[in-house]
């Protein structure tokens, strides 16, 4: 049962360090550069990894951090030179640096026991057998520590820099001229979250990061327009994607950081489906109504601009009406449909003739 | 001796190899062309990250290891990946890069999935995971290089089919649509043809760095000149050049893994054309700007001595 709860907890702690820069990462348009570094960061493990010998160890996060502001300082170098577009220059130096690592180690995989699935894809499921012993007292994973440090400080980093951050990324010239040094943001940023995707690639490796930090965000913005309840949810977002690929992992005995990316890839789609205003369904429902709402529209004009005139008595004939209107007949049917029930026209026998109701919507609908 | 011992190095199968890896580069140079100058250079990491559930998908639902069937699910998956990514897009206010971050990242997760599935299961005949990141470029066989050259040569046809309305939406979207050209369609075929380049490199050089294949060649050929034909001849070479270089120079020491080599060597390429192309490199712009100061300096100086000639 222990277990249980080491993981869920270490889940949790990564999914929510992870997503609270990821607000701004998605807001900012740099999603990748969290996908450019997770990667790049490897030759800065392998290089830190042959002194330290431990996957764990703070100097190896340092360096790894540090590969991973460098990586940033190279794609802004390039796209500098203004020969390369930042895609681009994103594209090439992330390969790059982690083909380097690659050759790192398979020339050296003899010396060092670096296990590259593990760098790679993470073992949230190993992750609490590393655990923090002080004076003989068991305090917990380790990770916990690590991932609980990291989140601290992006919880800081945020809370203190709140207004700076808030401005420099949603009006950057703005930020600028009011002497905000959006520069030093971004390279702040940058840096955490280089130090965040280093914490978090031990339990779910460098590929899944990215559905970390870019998943519960983009949901959270699918949902609202504020940007403190988008962190908010983005933190309470990642926590359920984190505890539900839990299980999902546990029900299926399967990778924990892959059923966690489902999960994430599962919730978007399901808030993406149904979410008020934005979502699919409201945006189906709102273009069908918008649909009969013209067509409606469409007859109390024909019926406005015949009333009381000779042909007034031909014209509103519902059997003919489609030829009138030119539509087709079946859709007639259902528009007259549509109108008797909102009460802008009535029928006598055969004819329709405008209510007061249909009158003004006719009228409303000539001034505009 | 030593040109001996290159000799046999160069045997059979390193040839096989290089010449796999030099039609990949090409045939993903040629497309790639299209997929930087439209700012979507890394689609291509999406692609290839993505395409792993259709490749534990195909293996779950065949048994069979065949590389055609597990080529025909990556393609299948990387495809959806894709149009996932543009009706995100259509349909939410979510940006290119966040749609592009998710469907990589979470398609990739729901492929390592399905691969501890099929590992669980014990099934001796698994794919291995490895090979899918990293590619496995000396496993190229012969009928693995007629694969990469029937399947990019019908890539390559399509596209010159296709050439001017591809032109059109390449450099002026709203311009091709005006015109009457079904943009969906054509941005739907480009990316199948992104998708078929991909899905052959996979392979070879894996899915982490099959996006460089694509990127680097282009953005190499990009500073040497600025007609379309051109550049996409260029990204061709390039990318066939490092294809060939990054065998060889990976065949000739022992533990230097193929895949990252061709990278490094299609990076090499890229840091010489920024610096030392003409009119647009590094090199050639710090001389333009030396030669601007200095004919700026001499119609100054030219200016002060005109009055004093005027007071005389």
């Amino acid at each position: 049962m222990q277990g249980h709860l080491d993981i869920q907890l270490i889940a949790i702690v990564t999914a929510v360090a992870c997503a609270l820069p990821g607000v701004f990462l998605v807001l900012r348009r740099m999603t990748l550069m969290s996908d450019a570094i997770s990667h790049a960061i490897l030759p800065g493990i392998v290089l830190a990894f042959f002194f330290t010998e431990s996957l764990s160890s703070p100097l190896l996060i340092l360096a790894a951090a540090g590969t991973g502001v460098l990586t940033v300082v190279f794609v802004e170098l390039l796209q500098r030179t203004k020969l390369v577009k930042e895609d681009a220059a994103i594209g090439l130096t992330f390969p790059a640096l982690f083909s380097i690592g690659v050759i790192l180690i398979s020339r050296f995989a003899g010396n060092v026991h670096l296990d590259m699935d593990a760098v790679l894809l993470g073992e949230l499921a190993y992750a609490p057998l590393n655990r923090l012993n002080v004076f003989g007292y068991d305090l917990g994973p380790v990770s916990v520590y690590v991932m609980g440090t990291i989140l601290l400080l992006n919880l800081a980093f945020i809370l203190l820099f709140y207004k700076e951050l808030k401005l420099a990324t949603f009006d950057a010239s703005l930020a600028a001229t009011l002497g905000f040094a959006p520069t030093l943001i971004h390279y702040g940023l940058m840096t955490l979250v280089s130090v965040t995707t280093v914490g978090a690639f031990d339990a779910v490796g460098s590929i899944l990061v990215v559905a970390l930090i870019a998943g519960p965000p983009a949901t959270a913005y699918l949902i609202t327009d504020r940007l403190s309840l988008m962190l908010t949810l983005s933190a309470v977002i990642g926590s359920v994607n984190a505890v539900s690929g839990y299980w999902l992992a546990y029900l299926f005995d399967v990778s924990i950081a892959g059923a966690i990316a489902t999960m994430t890839l599962l919730v978007f789609g399901l808030v993406f489906l149904v979410v008020p205003n934005r979502g699919l369904i409201a945006i189906a429902r709102r273009r069908t109504r918008q649909k009969w709402e013209f067509a409606q529209t469409m007859l109390v004009i024909h019926l406005f601009n015949h009333e009381r005139l000779p042909e007034a008595e031909a014209e509103s004939e519902i059997a003919h009406l489609h030829e009138h209107l030119r539509w087709d007949p079946t859709f007639a049917t259902q528009v007259v449909k549509y109108a008797l029930n909102n009460r802008c026209v009535s029928q006598e026998e055969t004819l329709l003739t405008l209510t007061e109701r249909g009158r003004t919507v006719a009228q409303q609908a000539l001034v505009q | 001796m030593e040109n001996l011992s290159i000799l046999t190095h160069l045997d059979y199968t390193l040839m096989i190899v290089a010449i796999g890896a030099a039609l990949l580069g090409a045939v993903s140079g040629t497309l790639g062309t299209y997929a930087v100058l439209r700012r979507q250079s890394l689609l291509g990491d999406a692609i290839s990250h993505a395409a792993l559930p259709g490749i534990a998908i195909a293996f779950l639902l065949t048994g069979s290891k065949t590389p055609l069937i597990l080529v025909i699910g990556a393609a299948i998956a990387g495809w959806l990946g894709t149009l996932l990514i543009l009706s995100i897009i259509r349909l939410t206010r979510i940006k290119y890069d966040s749609a592009l971050g998710i469907v990589l990242s979470t398609f990739f997760g729901f492929g390592l999935v399905l691969h501890t599935l099929i590992q669980r299961t014990g099934n001796a005949n698994q794919a291995g995971l490895d090979t899918f990141l990293f590619g496995q470029a000396a496993t190229i066989l012969e009928s693995d290089v007629l694969t990469i050259g029937i399947l990019g040569g019908i890539a390559i046809v399509i596209m010159l089919v296709f050439w001017k309305e591809l032109k059109v939406l390449v450099f002026d979207e709203g311009f091709a649509a005006s015109l009457g050209f079904p943009i969906r369609a054509l941005d739907i075929l480009l990316t199948s043809l992104l998708v078929i380049a991909i899905v052959l490199g996979l392979q070879a050089v894996g899915a982490v760095l099959m996006s460089a294949m694509l990127v680097a060649p282009a953005v190499a050929a990009r500073q040497w000149t600025n007609k379309l034909s051109v550049m996409m001849f260029l990204a061709a070479c390039f990318g066939a050049l490092a294809g060939v270089s990054g065998t060889i120079i990976s065949s000739s020491a022992s533990r230097i893994p193929t895949g990252p080599t061709i990278v490094l060597c299609a990076t090499v390429v890229v840091g010489f054309s920024i610096a030392f192309a003409p009119n647009r490199g590094l090199l050639w712009d710090w001389f333009r700007h030396q030669r601007n100061k200095h004919n700026l300096k001499m119609t100054a100086s030219n200016l002060l001595k005109q009055p004093q000639r005027g007071s005389e």
